[in-house]
Formats: C-alpha cells, sequence, structure tokens
C-alpha cells in the first residue's frame, strides 16, 4: 500500500469517517441550537442531556418494548420532543421578559437534574446496543461499516430537510419572521407562543434523533451527552448561529479537521475545536457565518 | 451611598468577628473550605455582579491555579506563600488570555466561550505531565509560613485563610465602589452608552476579568495547600456550574450573597455526600427553583425585603404628616 504523507491511508481514511460521523452530530445538535436560539433567544444548555435522552431511550424501546431501532428512529424524537414541549411550557416560557442569561442558567439546571438521575438509574458506565445494520463493505482504500455510513448519510438528509424547511417553505417563512419581530407576526393571526412551543420541541427532537444515531456508535452512557455539548457550543460560536447551513457546513468541517488531527497530531484532537474557537473569535468575532449585530 | 458602605463595613466586621470565634465550634478544614470557596465566588461575582458577564468557565482559574501552587510547593520546594502568590499570578495571565478572548462576544455567547476555554484548559491538565492526570498532585506539603508560622496546625492555618479571605474580599469591595467600580456598573447597565461616553469599555472589561480571574486563583491556590491536593475535579465544567450556583443561590450582585451562597452550598454537599448522584439532581433542583422563584437570591431577598419594610414605614409615617396637617387644616 502507499503512504499519504507519511500516514497509511487506512489510518487516514478511518479517522476521516470518524470526523465525519463526529460531524454529523455536531451539526445535528448545532443545528437543534440554532434553531431554538433564533426563534427564543434561549441558549439549551439542555441539549446534551436530551441527546443522551434520545439514546437512552431507544436502548429502553428495544429493552422493555422490543421495539427495533427503525421503530426507535421514528418514536424516539416524538416522545424526547414531547418532554421537551412540556419543559418548555412548565419553566423557559416563564422566563422570556428576563434577561437570556436567566434562560441558560435554568436549562443548565435541568440539565443536572436529568443526568443526575439517568446516573442514578443506570449508572455511569455505558449499556451496549446493537448496531442494526452490521457488517460493511471494502472501498479499497478503506473499510466502511454500513453502520457509519448510515448515519452520515441520514444526518446530511435531515439537516438538509431542516434547511429546505426553514428557508423554502410557508412554514419557514412564519418562524423567520417571527424571529425578526414577534410581536408583529402575532399582530397578524399567527400564535407565536404555540409556534415557539413546537420550535422547542422540535429542537429537542433533532438532538433526540441524534442520540438514537449515536447509541450503536457509543455506548449508551449518562454523561455521553455533557461533554459533547461544550463542543457543539464551540461549533456554534465558530459558526455563528445565523445561518442555518452555516451550523451543517460548520459542525460537519469540525469534525473532519477533528478526525484528521487524531492522525496528524492526536495530542491536540481534544482541543483543537477550542483553538479554531479562539482563532475565529479574534479575527471574525460574529463567527464564520454570523451578522455583525 | 456613604450610609450604605458604613453598613457594609459594620456587617462586615461583624462577619470577621462571628470567623474568629467560629473554629471554637465548627470543624476547621470545613471552614477553610467554605472561605476559600466563598473567595471564588466573590471573585466570580465581580463579573457577573459588577459588569454583566457570565463566565460559564471560572474553574480553569481556580483549578489551574491549584495546580500551580501544588507544583511550585510540592515539586520545586518553593515556600508556601510564594507557591500560592504563583498560583494567583499564573491564574492572572490566563485570565489575560482568556479574556481577551471572551470579551470579543457579549451575552449569552461570552457564556459559551469561557466554558470552552475551560474545557481546553481541562483537557491541557489531564494531558499534562506536572498535573499527573487522573491522579493529580497529592501530598502537598504544608510548609511554615513565611518561615515561621506552622499552618500543619489546622486552627492556625484557619486564620491564615481568614485573612486570605479578607484581603481578597476587600480587594473586591474597593474596586466595586471605586470610580473604576462605577464604570463597570455603568457597561453592565448600558454598554452602548458607555462606549459613547468615551469609555474604553473593553479595556475595563478585561481588567475587571483579570481580578476576577486572579481572585479566582488565589482562592484555588489556598485551597490546594489546605487540602494538600490539586486534582482534576477543580478545572471540570462542574466546578464551574458550582460558582454559579453558589453566587445566584447568594444573590447576584450583592456584596455578601456569594459569602452566603458558599457556605449554603458547602453545606449542603456536605450533609447529602452520602446520597451520591443525588446531590446533582438536587443541586439542579436549587437551580430551576433560584430562577424561577427567587432570581435575586437569599442576600438579595433579605435587601428587598428590607427595603420594602423602609418604603412601607416612609410611607405611613407621611401618612401620619399628611393626617397631622388635614387634621391641623380642619
Amino acid at each position: 500500500m502507499f503512504d499519504l504523507i507519511g500516514v497509511p491511508p487506512q489510518a487516514l481514511f478511518g479517522q476521516l469517517l470518524l470526523g465525519l460521523i463526529n460531524g454529523a452530530f455536531y451539526a445535528l445538535l448545532s443545528l437543534g441550537l440554532a434553531v431554538i436560539f433564533g426563534l427564543m433567544n434561549v441558549i439549551n444548555f439542555t441539549h446534551g442531556a436530551q441527546y443522551m435522552m434520545g439514546a437512552f431511550c431507544s436502548y429502553m424501546l428495544l429493552t422493555y418494548f422490543g421495539i427495533p431501532y427503525w421503530g426507535a428512529l421514528v418514536l424516539v424524537p416524538i416522545i424526547v420532543g414531547a418532554t421537551g414541549i412540556i419543559i418548555e411550557r412548565l419553566f423557559i416560557s416563564r422566563l422570556y421578559h428576563l434577561d437570556h442569561l436567566y434562560g441558560l442558567l435554568l436549562t443548565f439546571g435541568l440539565a443536572l437534574i436529568i443526568e443526575g438521575m439517568f446516573r442514578k438509574q443506570f449508572g455511569s458506565s455505558g449499556l451496549p446496543y446493537t448496531n442494526p445494520i452490521p457488517g460493511g463493505t471494502n472501498l479499497g482504500f478503506m473499510f466502511l461499516p454500513y453502520y457509519r455510513a448510515w448515519v452520515v448519510v441520514s444526518s446530511l438528509v435531515v439537516c438538509l430537510g431542516t434547511w429546505f424547511m426553514i428557508e423554502k417553505t410557508q412554514l419557514g417563512s412564519y418562524l423567520r419572521a417571527a424571529t425578526e419581530r414577534p410581536d408583529l407576526v402575532q399582530a397578524f393571526g399567527i400564535n407565536v407562543p404555540r409556534m415557539i412551543t413546537l420550535t422547542y420541541g422540535f429542537g429537542v427532537g433533532l438532538a433526540a434523533l441524534a442520540g438514537v444515531l449515536a447509541a450503536p456508535i457509543y455506548s449508551v452512557n449518562p454523561i455521553m451527552g455533557a461533554n459533547l455539548i461544550i463542543v457543539v457550543f464551540a461549533v456554534v460560536v465558530i459558526g455563528g448561529m445565523g445561518s442555518i447551513l452555516g451550523s451543517i457546513i460548520t459542525g460537519f468541517g469540525l469534525g473532519v479537521i477533528e478526525g484528521l488531527t487524531k492522525v496528524f497530531y492526536p495530542e491536540a484532537s481534544n482541543t483543537v475545536i477550542f483553538i479554531i474557537m479562539a482563532i475565529v473569535l479574534m479575527l471574525r468575532p460574529q463567527g464564520l457565518f454570523g451578522t455583525p449585530k | 451611598m456613604a450610609g450604605r458602605m458604613n453598613r457594609d463595613m459594620q456587617a462586615f466586621v461583624a462577619l470577621m468577628a462571628l470567623g474568629l470565634v467560629a473554629p471554637l465550634m465548627i470543624y476547621p478544614v470545613f471552614l477553610m473550605k467554605v472561605l476559600c470557596f466563598a473567595l471564588f465566588a466573590c471573585a466570580f461575582n465581580l463579573l457577573i455582579g459588577y459588569v454583566g458577564l457570565l463566565s460559564f468557565g471560572h474553574a480553569m482559574f481556580f483549578g489551574f491555579a491549584a495546580y500551580i501552587s501544588g507544583h511550585t510547593v510540592k515539586v520545586l520546594g518553593w515556600p508556601t506563600e510564594f507557591g500560592i502568590l504563583a498560583g494567583t499570578a499564573v491564574a492572572a495571565g490566563l485570565g489575560l488570555v482568556a479574556g481577551a478572548i471572551a470579551i470579543r462576544r457579549q451575552g449569552i455567547y461570552f457564556a459559551m466561550v469561557t466554558l470552552a476555554l475551560a474545557q481546553m484548559v481541562f483537557f491541557f491538565c489531564l494531558q499534562a505531565k506536572f498535573t499527573g492526570g487522573e491522579d493529580g498532585i497529592q501530598a502537598i506539603p504544608r510548609r511554615p509560613l513565611f518561615g515561621v508560622l506552622g499552618i500543619t496546625n489546622d486552627f492556625v492555618f484557619y486564620y491564615v485563610v481568614l485573612a486570605i479571605f479578607a484581603i481578597g474580599f476587600l480587594i473586591i469591595y474597593r474596586t466595586i465602589h471605586s470610580p473604576f467600580g462605577q464604570v463597570l456598573k455603568a457597561i453592565r447597565e448600558n454598554e452602548a452608552r458607555a462606549i459613547s461616553l468615551g469609555y474604553a469599555v473593553d479595556r475595563f472589561k478585561l481588567i475587571a476579568f483579570v481580578l476576577s480571574a486572579a481572585l479566582a486563583g488565589l482562592a484555588g491556590a489556598t485551597k490546594a495547600i489546605v487540602f494538600q491536593l490539586a486534582s482534576l475535579t477543580d478545572v471540570t465544567w462542574q466546578m464551574s456550574g458550582e460558582v454559579v450556583l453558589m453566587t445566584l443561590v447568594g444573590g447576584m450582585g450583592t456584596v455578601f450573597g456569594p459569602i452566603v451562597g458558599a457556605a449554603v452550598i458547602i453545606s449542603m454537599q456536605n450533609y447529602l455526600a452520602g446520597f451520591g448522584e443525588w446531590v446533582l439532581v438536587i443541586q439542579g433542583a436549587i437551580f430551576v427553583v433560584t430562577v424561577l422563584l427567587f432570581r435575586r437570591g437569599i442576600v438579595g431577598e433579605i435587601l428587598a425585603f428590607i427595603g420594602r419594610a423602609r418604603a412601607s414605614s416612609a410611607a405611613e409615617q407621611q401618612e401620619v404628616v399628611a393626617d397631622r396637617q388635614v387634621e391641623a387644616g380642619g
């Protein structure tokens, strides 16, 4: 076999694929954060916990009810999204008139509660989830497991579908209008509070979907969301939350960069995204796709 | 204003008097822990309460300073006082770098940026050689302070920590009530107007950030000597969350709130230590309840209550005066 810049291609493409998969999760999660932030001005700190709930929910559906992966893929976002709607109605909706920082503090507290309860119930060690599409194919330069290909493709489809819905449909135009001027949209007879509630549910559903996709790759673990969400925050800062397409590109791009760092300088693979964030903040504080305010 | 300062100083003197007799009744190591976290929370409060900046990564200063003081004292053999100063100085330097990056964004972004930077410091501490990875730096010696004061005795060391806390607190208090502090409050209230008045807002924010980082570092460096341990726990995002919780519970933007909050949360952790994961749930629940119902925190609510009581008694007096006038007129 030939070498690429001193690195065997198996390792290089293997890490690239891993990077793409991480990028898929970054994209799905930062997309949900951006949609929620756009309409509600709340940074949803519970997002990581809701991603973890998605993974656990699919584990529980399989273990207790015998519902397989493909059923979970449809049911879990609805179930977890519904819990999100309850959370929005009970707690978050009481804070819209206050400083946005309170929303951050509230959702942080909710994340601690959810995470603590799952740790109490399931312990901190991971639970296995069987791979629904085992096997893979040899592409010559690398081995491609089917499930990983499915994760990348399906999350790309969901991301682009969300972009299409928000940018190209009538519902999306209401949503964008309400982001700009909620009072005016309300005056046109559109129920903005309900729209906000459903948007929050939708963003949470996206996080839960990412959790279902992640369950067969990473072990299902109560702390799987906590560390991920901090990286996703950095991704959001780098991309800027103004553009849906921007979040998707930034998410996948940073995943790939992280994968490449694992090949060429593994010591920095945990920190590379934060370093990029610092550089972007120095050069272009509003983020790559953000608009200066 | 002068009256308010006077009352604050009276309260501070009362608090210090309480601090002087407290170790006669309460275990001094527990009290030292409370004092370290109280100073940490006061340093954090300087930013959120008086500049309106929510840092969600203050553990990086607290925890990293702990590593520095642990390393300098244990491995390099420095005297205790220089170890603590080194931790404080490095935290200030880290604050200068992190602050310069973070103040480029406002509001919620500022919180996310500080959180991400702190996570970077966490991974650095996890991988760096001198921090001892998962083990941390253990058995940090408690060498005599200034070569004479034997701080292996918890009782003696407690008074040293009390003095360190008092110095840190007075620095913060002086800062808040200086012309510099007034500009900080102006930035908190209306940043655009402060800019248009010609203040170099970014420089003010950065100085406040460095000061806050240095004092958080002072707290962390002292804690490392108290517990003779510097570990990863002190640099995690959970620690950053804890200091937010202490300040929120005690009262953001009040002078004494962070102290009360630290005492409440540390006592709670002490009593609930046996409940394991429930501590996390309870802390989360306190966050939620405080944000929804007592946004002013314990001290803030008390001050508001006193304020209301004064206002209503003043109103009553006015009514009495008005009645008399009516009677006199009639």
